[in-house]
């Protein structure tokens, strides 16, 4: 199949961007996105242009580097990661245009790259357990109802890619934020942490610049694991009682 | 004290004084319809001169109106606020493409607040100023003289031109409840299985029938 792609070059950080038009006339319908860009930097690569730099690792959907803006939506127009689009959900002849993460807190590196380091900072201010170190304990000591380690299983598969930043109109990484909070606060290992990590977690956020949730559920929409904004929630309610009944002045 | 205006000033403790505004704004909104369905009765306005008369009179009343102007202000300049932090947010470059899937309400409570608020300045100019401050006639009811702000809306009502006004923006009051009802909940982190259902049932029915009754008073006034 024939394509036209539209991509963001930018040199780096401070330098200007542009749009640039590259034709691809043997795309297989069977390559997946990131396949293709392959494709088109081997081009580039032997023309003596520069490749366009593009983040990606696993391929698999699981290691959440991967970050395109393709055509209007975080990760193209199917609910998965960039790695797992193919190129079977585009139209021979389309025009498809390819944008970085766009949001204060994730400054461009270079082209589709994005530095997402204020997520690891997030994450730093209160996204782990303190675990006493010694024998190794079996694996169900703790009863956990059921419900509770689903619904905490499912906000753990957040891979903290950004999508729910790049999708949404303020750029909130709330989705993100209450995603790890919530992961934490609905299991029994997470209970001492659990105060100071909703304040903390959420001041950093605002410290990094995300903007505020106005719940137009984009984020939820567009995240590739589905996380559901019902962790929105949990998290508001966390921070609330944790900033009116903690011990932290 | 160091605790409390972290909170404030957190993006969430911003998204929360909108919420708690809104809410109270909602209640309002349901006061003022009830009072304002007095206007249809067929007694020349003697039930809602009374009423008016009570509304600006009675200090717990009072009271709770000055409330209601520090709220309403509150939930402006609080968005005020959150958008312009938003914005920013966002960075200077915004996306070429952009294909949103959400609700467009959701997406422009900026907007629909903003026209609110004009609408709001013609609305208390127009009726809140005048009981306060203007020149109104009286009307004689069992032997106590009231002020005739039936006689006053009742003018402004014979005015298409204003009758469209309050039409249009009852349209848009309606799409910023549509989202700000059930949004206020989320905020609060009142989200739960067997509620939601709930909340967004009301929320739509508040969000039609309320603005659909305020703006079918000037209506019924008009083809009078």
């Amino acid at each position: 199949m024939k394509i036209t792609l539209k991509v963001w070059r930018q040199k780096s950080k401070e330098a200007k961007g542009e749009f640039k038009t590259y034709q691809l006339d043997h795309v297989s319908q069977d390559m997946s996105f990131l396949e293709m860009f392959d494709v088109l930097n081997n081009d580039l690569v032997k023309k003596g242009e520069d490749p366009v730099a593009f983040d990606h690792d696993c391929r698999e959907g699981i290691c959440g580097m991967c970050s395109m803006y393709i055509n209007g939506r975080p990760h193209g127009p199917l609910q998965t990661t960039t790695c797992q689009l193919h190129m079977r959900s585009f139209k021979d002849g389309q025009t498809i245009t390819v944008e970085p993460w766009r949001a204060k807190a994730f400054p461009i590196i270079k082209d589709l790259v994005v530095d997402r380091s204020s997520f690891d900072r997030i994450q730093q201010a209160g996204g782990y357990i303190s675990v006493n170190t010694g024998g190794v304990p079996d694996a169900n000591e703790i009863a956990i109802p059921k419900k509770d380690a689903d619904a905490a299983f499912d906000a753990a598969a957040c891979i903290q890619c950004g999508a729910c930043v790049a999708a949404c109109k303020n750029s909130s990484a709330m989705l993100f934020v209450s995603a790890k909070i919530s992961q934490y606060a609905l299991l029994p290992q997470g209970q001492p942490e659990r105060k100071t990590r909703a304040e903390n977690m959420v001041a950093q956020m605002d410290a990094e610049g995300f903007g505020a949730c106005s719940n137009t559920l984009a984020c939820e929409a567009e995240c590739p694991k589905g996380i559901s904004v019902t962790n929105i929630a949990r998290m508001n309610r966390e921070y609330y009682v944790s900033k009116l009944s903690s011990d932290n002045v | 004290m160091n605790w409390f205006s972290n909170l404030l000033s957190s993006t969430l403790g911003r998204k929360l004084v909108m919420a708690l505004t809104g809410l109270f704004l909602i209640l309002f909104l349901a006061v003022h319809l009830a009072g304002n369905l007095q206007l249809l009765k067929n007694d020349e306005g003697q039930a809602f001169n009374i009423y008016a008369h009570f509304m600006t009179s009675n200090p717990l009343i009072k009271v709770i109106s000055y409330v209601n102007y520090a709220f309403i202000l509150l939930h402006i300049v609080w968005a005020i606020i959150l958008t312009r932090r938003n914005r920013a947010a966002r960075g200077p470059q915004g996306y070429a493409v952009s294909n949103n899937t959400s609700h467009w309400s959701s997406r422009n409570m900026g907007i629909l607040g903003t026209f609110i608020a004009l609408f709001l300045i013609i609305h208390l100019r127009g009726f809140w100023y005048e009981m306060h401050w203007g020149g109104i006639a009286t009307a004689n009811y069992d032997g106590v003289d009231y002020k005739n702000l039936y006689a006053v809306v009742d003018a402004a009502y014979s005015q298409w031109w204003y009758v469209t006004i309050y039409v249009v923006s009852m349209i848009l009051l309606a799409f910023h409840l549509y989202h700000g009802f059930g949004s206020a909940f989320q905020t609060l982190g009142l989200n739960h299985v067997k509620y939601n259902p709930v909340i967004k049932f009301v929320g739509v029915a508040f969000a039609i029938i309320v603005p659909a009754l305020f703006a079918l008073i000037p209506i019924v006034m008009f083809l009078d």
